[in-house]
């Protein structure tokens, strides 16, 4: 295994009080192999990735428990020192937002030459035509001229092109993507994917994907997990979870989606919202949104229980959820009442207060 | 079918772009729209799809009067409103109404709700009595399901999602025929989209609104839209309803367009015929000649670069009823179905 991350915690010190961010995460990644972690905002799928990478805020953040297991080696368990030779050549990280990712007094041939001088003792001519092969090979025309060029000159793209080059410079076994298409438009996020999983393919890597968006995870991910107020709900082959959904907030995000291909009724809306870091509910987090919750719900916390081999899901209620032939159909808001799926307000007050 | 509520007729917005800090001098123009003809029918959502730049957003402020237009004609039940200002401008804008995209910014932090949604009718006090706002404030929070007591709390203790439907109230305080609604819920988590979309759906379809619906996301769009357009650097290049866009598109950028989005099914991955692009979209002060996509086509021939083509039913669709037969600005349309078919999810 490439890399394993098991029973992961990690803490916010906030002024509201401590953030639970990471209640016990657990997930691996295998070489060659591509998985999904999808979340909305605050469900710590990022924290996650930081603290794998090493490169999370400490203060306020604090990993209070668990371990990250890099080919076989807790990086937990290392001085900052090695950690810092293993990023870049051991693993590598690509940022969502690439102008404020580029150093914009740098040219990009320094920026992605500084890999070869630190890392590899490269000098810095033969580091600026190591910069200019990477460059030729993430599809940017023009390597040889460009590579005198400023970050703010190239387009969103690009940019986000030489943040890949950057990335595979090391050629490390594992890259993490944060969310790397979302600031681009749709015709320019289909080629960056494609470059990415073009070139993890070549590369024998692991990708660890982070999104929010159901449809890049069905376009490239092997695995696919979900997580939800820091914990993954569910975990599955990405063709099972679009199958069959074994938790209901899983359930939920492909319901609550307009598609593509057919012209919907009325969207099925997840009521309410995600809790407050700083006071998860008791129980199952996600039982005052749940549609299925009964007492059992808001007082115990759900084991990942084991689906189906390779699969899991932390609902008590796996089963009724599978086998539920038509997703979401309780709580629709009565039409013209409440328009928006559900009492938006009263539970949205509930969250919050 | 009825007169157009809302009717744009060669509708252009440059902004010049200068040199000299003493001694102006114009040295070109970025092109944001350059020619759009629509029209937006009483009680229909038009959907308008596009990426960042292709001028959709400066429609939207075209369409509200926030922006004037260096030429064209904008017709509001027939009346030319395009050069109104003082009352005669405040009249319309009451029915003219926008929601924005960024619930975070589009609001006043010192303002409390009651305020936010109560301003217009200091601008229009014809609509509301003073004695009687309150009310309608509170009534205005009940239709886009907020509690009515949150009245006097203030944009920051709400979350995003409910921070939109406050932008929704104040564009609905005036009982406005037209709703232009720019990227309404791009800065919304996916489930909140969801609640969001169906709250501007179902207040479209009770009020009878007349909803211009702008957004890069095209299932969205799709969803909510009776028609779509679809923009590119500054023109509608393809307009129709939406299984014409969506299942027998016939322009090319159209087509790379759909074929480019993420579907949310892995099964659909091997069935998946995927058109990528060449190259990023060219910046709008330095627009190609004759069809301005045809840098990025891969049918694009020589007279692509001599020949603008026209928003209009391309020739070889004009005689045959059909789903093709609508207008594509293309000189070598073609159908093509590049979203996969409905799955058997239903």
């Amino acid at each position: 295994m490439l890399l394993e991350v098991r029973d992961l915690h990690v803490e916010f010190r906030t002024r509201e009080g401590t953030a639970r961010a990471v209640n016990g995460v657990d997930y691996a990644v295998e070489e060659g192999r591509t998985l999904a972690v999808l979340g909305e905002s605050g469900s710590g799928k990022s924290v996650t990735a930081q603290a794998v990478m090493g490169i999370l805020d400490t203060p306020p953040g604090r990993i209070t428990g668990g371990q990250i297991l890099f080919q076989g080696e807790d990086l937990l368990k290392l001085k900052e020192e090695q950690r810092r030779r293993i990023r870049g050549a051991g693993m590598a990280m690509i940022f969502q937002d690439a102008l404020s990712s580029l150093n914009p007094v740098l040219n990009v041939g320094d920026q992605l030459g500084e890999m070869f001088t630190v890392h590899r003792g490269l000098s810095r001519k033969a580091a600026r035509a190591r910069a200019v092969e990477l460059m030729e090979r993430v599809g940017i025309p023009g390597a040889e001229e460009r590579v005198r060029q400023y970050p703010h000159q190239f387009s969103g793209g690009m940019r986000q092109r030489i943040m890949i080059a950057m990335a595979l410079a090391l050629e490390p076994a594992l890259i993490i993507a944060d969310e790397p298409t979302t600031a681009l438009d749709v015709t320019v996020q289909a080629q960056v994917m494609e470059l990415l999983a073009g070139l993890q393919r070549e590369l024998n890597m692991g990708l660890i994907l982070i999104t929010h968006d159901l449809g890049v995870v069905a376009d490239v991910a092997d695995r696919i997990a979900v997580m939800y107020a820091g914990r993954i709900v569910e975990t599955a082959p990405v063709h099972d979870i679009y199958r069959a959904p074994a938790h209901p907030y899983t359930r939920g995000l492909l319901e609550s989606i307009p598609r593509l291909d057919q012209k919907g009724r009325e969207l099925y809306a997840i009521k309410g919202l995600p809790p407050n870091l700083t006071r998860i509910p008791p129980g199952c987090a996600f039982n005052p949104r749940c549609p299925i919750a009964q007492d059992i719900c808001r007082t115990d916390e759900p084991p990942l229980y084991e689906v189906a081999p390779g699969r899991r899901s932390a609902c008590h209620f796996w089963r009724e959820t599978l086998g539920r032939e038509k997703p979401g159909e309780k709580p629709r808001g009565k039409p013209g009442g409440e328009p928006g799926g559900g009492p938006g307000a009263t539970s949205e007050e509930k969250a919050d207060e | 079918m009825s007169e157009p509520i809302l009717e744009m007729r060669g509708l252009v917005k440059h902004y010049p772009l200068t040199r000299g800090i003493l001694f102006k001098k114009q040295i070109g123009a970025v092109k944001a729209v350059d020619g759009v003809d629509l029209d937006l029918l009483p009680g229909e959502t038009l959907g308008i799809v596009g990426e960042s730049g292709c001028g959709k957003s400066t429609l939207a402020k075209m369409m509200v009067h926030l922006e004037r237009p260096t030429a064209g004609v904008l017709r509001y039940k027939g009346e030319d409103i395009t050069q109104l200002s003082g009352r005669a401008l405040k009249r319309v804008r009451r029915n003219i109404q926008m929601v924005f995209q960024d619930p975070y910014t589009s609001l006043n932090p010192r303002m409390t709700v009651g305020d936010i949604i109560g301003e217009p009718f200091d601008i229009h006090p014809e609509v509301a009595p003073k004695g009687d706002r309150r009310r309608r404030v509170r009534e205005l929070l009940d239709v886009v399901g907020l509690n009515p007591e949150y009245i006097n709390r203030y944009p920051h203790q709400f979350s995003g999602g409910q921070r939109q439907r406050i932008g929704i109230a104040r564009g609905l305080a005036l009982r406005p025929e037209i709703i232009v609604a720019d990227e309404p819920v791009s800065a919304l988590d996916v489930s909140v989209q969801a609640q969001v979309i169906n709250l501007l759906a179902a207040l479209q379809r009770e009020l009878g609104l007349s909803l211009v619906f702008i957004s890069h996301d095209l299932s969205i769009v799709r969803h909510i839209s009776d028609r779509v357009g679809v923009m590119y650097l500054g023109r509608v290049v393809e307009l129709g309803r939406d299984e014409e866009i969506y299942d027998h598109p016939t322009h090319p950028y159209t087509q790379a367009l759909l074929s480019a989005v993420p579907v949310p099914d892995p099964l659909a991955r091997e069935h998946r015929e995927r058109i990528l692009l060449g190259g990023d979209v060219p910046s709008p002060a330095h627009i190609p000649s004759g069809c301005r996509f045809r840098t990025r086509c891969w049918k694009a021939r020589e007279r692509c670069a001599l020949e603008v083509p026209l928003l209009a039913v391309p020739a070889e669709f004009r005689l045959a009823e059909g789903p093709a037969k609508h207008p594509s600005a293309c000189h070598f349309a073609e159908e093509k179905r590049v979203v996969p078919t409905a799955g058997p999810s239903d």
